[in-house]
């Protein structure tokens, strides 16, 4: 084989190896919006299984509550207060838009107050957990 | 991928609650809890729609900014108002993610406007009512531990038939947002839900706050898991489930303190002005009145001491002269430990945070079911601005309005010392008959000013 050849076979198989990969990007793309819209309705009800995650969630919430100890229940509110604050997706996906409306004021006035509870509920979580000390010192006492 | 980081955030939530179940691994719970959120945020900007940034970081600086200086700033005995006004703030962001996907369903996938999914209305609808009233009971509520408004029970005739009302207006108003899914519904439905949660929390008296607090921190929970299955997002539905749970089990908690059903706080009423017929039959008895040199030769001689703190120590920030005390009691070789009443002060364990800023170590601090029977051995029950917590009529008397309510038994002690300002009973409105008994006494003044003295007498 000379040359030309060589670099005529190479030339061949990088425009396959292209076409290839074209071909396995449709396909990923393909699969995935399957997927998307299996999940959003082929595959059963998804209200079914949104109201299966709720069920099971309330029952961790009960069983990791009670194990909560009661000298840490000022924190434990501030701490679920914090986190219920994860209702800030909503309203990213609200005010994410480029197109101003209505909607995304209400978005952007949605994020600014969950922002006010996820700052100021971790923040406060924190200060009064880093209080919480044992004895120290072994003076006198029980 | 975005599921999978929903996931990730719920699941370092859950072991943020599960780190509370002692104090070593509540820190590290926490910075679960702000990964989890970080994650959520994070998933949450990486959606395709999601595209003007500067705006989400403006929102997000000012918010955050907001949070930050209050959270730094607060005053530790302002704790329960400042969890009430935060309550507030995601029910009415709950209000306003509700507006948002109705007004723009397509961001969501759930339709379009005017022709929302039947089963996206209904769950939109649950969030934005549930959201509006944790909103405008929690501003109640924090009106009135903050003080802006009386703490007693502001009824009126027809009250309930007045909610029974609007509550029925609301049901009525959700299934017409079902059919026309008008702006004006929306609306309306949105007054009416705030109204209710104003009525709701008006007739509850201040010391009942507790469970106030705890159900509006179970309120903002569902209305976040209403939201979410309006968005099909399993983060925001677990979560909600999560704080729906705890606030739910700390209600039903604080009313196992106070031996009352959750609809009989509910219904309010209860405490405020009802001085009537029970302090007129107590007015022949006497009580000893006694100095601080008393109360510190009492402390000095005895071999153990336990304190009772009540929201009376809170309000006069008498935490921290109280641990001095109880410092030099120790040096003299006293045993002090600390009784804490479920109920006591206005938001569950209030007092464990108050005790653990004046720097108490909370091994020394035991809740009522672990100290109750030390009492006995005790020689002096020290109780610091609590009353109907120790008052032992919850066990004598089957008609008083506290009957059955589980008491810290101060008076098996050897002495009792009451700081309180009179004998005026306490929010129950039951006279205390202990105040009376032989083996108490009474040191009459400001809850901080009378434990400096007692120190100043102990050195």
């Amino acid at each position: 084989m000379d040359a030309e050849t060589i670099r005529d076979l190479a030339a061949e198989l990088a425009t396959q190896a292209a076409a290839l990969f074209e071909k396995s990007e449709k396909l990923a793309n393909a699969s995935t919006k399957l997927v998307e819209v299996q999940s959003q309705g082929g595959g059963g009800d998804p209200f079914l299984g949104l109201f299966t995650i709720f069920v099971l969630a309330c029952f961790i919430g009960f069983y990791v509550v009670w194990s909560v100890t009661p000298a840490l229940h000022s924190p434990l509110m501030a701490v679920t207060n914090a986190i219920s604050s994860v209702i800030i997706v909503g309203a990213l996906l609200a005010a994410g838009p480029s197109e101003m409306d209505f909607s995304k004021i209400m978005g952007f006035i949605a994020v600014t107050l969950a922002s006010v509870n996820i700052f100021g509920g971790f923040i406060v979580t924190q200060r009064m957990l880093s209080m919480f000390k044992k004895k120290t010192k072994a003076g006198a006492g029980s | 991928m975005t599921g999978f980081a929903y996931l990730a955030a719920s699941v370092l939530f859950i072991l943020a609650l599960r780190g509370l179940s002692s104090p070593e691994s509540a820190r590290q719970g926490n910075m679960f809890g702000i990964a989890g959120m970080v994650i959520a945020i994070l998933t949450a900007l990486s959606d395709p729609s999601v595209v003007s940034f500067s705006m989400i970081l403006v929102g997000m600086l000012i918010g955050g900014s907001i949070g930050t200086v209050v959270a730094l700033k607060i005053q530790m005995t302002a704790l329960p108002q400042l969890v009430a006004a935060f309550h507030s703030l995601v029910g009415l962001a709950a209000v306003f993610v509700a507006g948002a996907a109705f007004y723009n369903p397509e961001a969501y996938n759930i339709g379009t406007v005017g022709d929302i999914y039947t089963g996206s209305i209904i769950e939109m609808s649950l969030g934005l009512v549930i959201g509006a009233i944790t909103f405008s009971g929690s501003i109640i509520a924090f009106a009135k531990l903050q003080g802006l408004m009386s703490g007693n029970p502001i009824t009126f005739k027809m009250q309930h038939p007045l909610n029974a009302v609007i509550a029925g207006l609301i049901v009525v108003y959700m299934l017409l947002l079902i059919t026309d899914q008008t702006p004006g519904t929306f609306w309306t439905l949105a007054a009416l839900s705030f109204l209710i949660g104003f009525l709701l929390i008006i007739p509850i008296g201040g010391a009942d706050m507790p469970v106030v607090v705890s159900m509006l921190n179970s309120y903002s929970g569902w209305a976040a898991c209403g939201i979410g299955f309006t968005l099909s997002n399993p983060a925001l539905i677990i979560t909600g489930a999560l704080v729906g749970s705890s606030g739910a089990i700390l209600s039903y908690i604080m009313c196992k303190g106070m031996n009352r059903s959750i609809i009989n706080v509910l219904l309010g009423g209860f405490g405020g002005d009802t001085s009537g017929a029970s302090a007129a039959d107590t007015g022949d008895k006497t009580a000893k009145s006694g100095a601080a040199a008393d109360a510190a030769f009492l402390m000095k001689n005895a071999n153990k001491v336990i304190v009772i703190p009540g929201y009376g120590m809170a309000v006069a920030q008498a935490q921290h002269a109280l641990r001095e005390m109880a410092d030099v009691l120790k040096e003299e070789g006293v045993e002090v430990a600390y009784a804490i009443h479920p109920v006591a002060g206005r938001m569950p364990g209030h007092m464990n945070v108050l005790l653990a800023e004046a720097n108490v170590p909370y091994d020394e601090v035991f809740e009522l079911d672990e100290i109750n029977h030390e009492f006995s051995s005790a020689d002096v029950a020290f109780v610091i601005g609590a009353n109907d917590t120790t008052n032992p009529v919850a066990k004598t008397d089957p008609t008083s309005p506290i009957a059955g309510m589980p008491i810290l038994d101060a008076e098996k002690a050897g002495t009792v010392l009451f700081v309180k300002r009179s004998l005026s009973p306490g929010y129950a409105g039951v006279d205390n008959p202990l105040f009376y008994a032989d083996n108490a006494m009474m040191l009459f003044g400001d809850a901080k000013k009378m434990t400096e003295e007692i120190v100043q007498a102990l050195a």
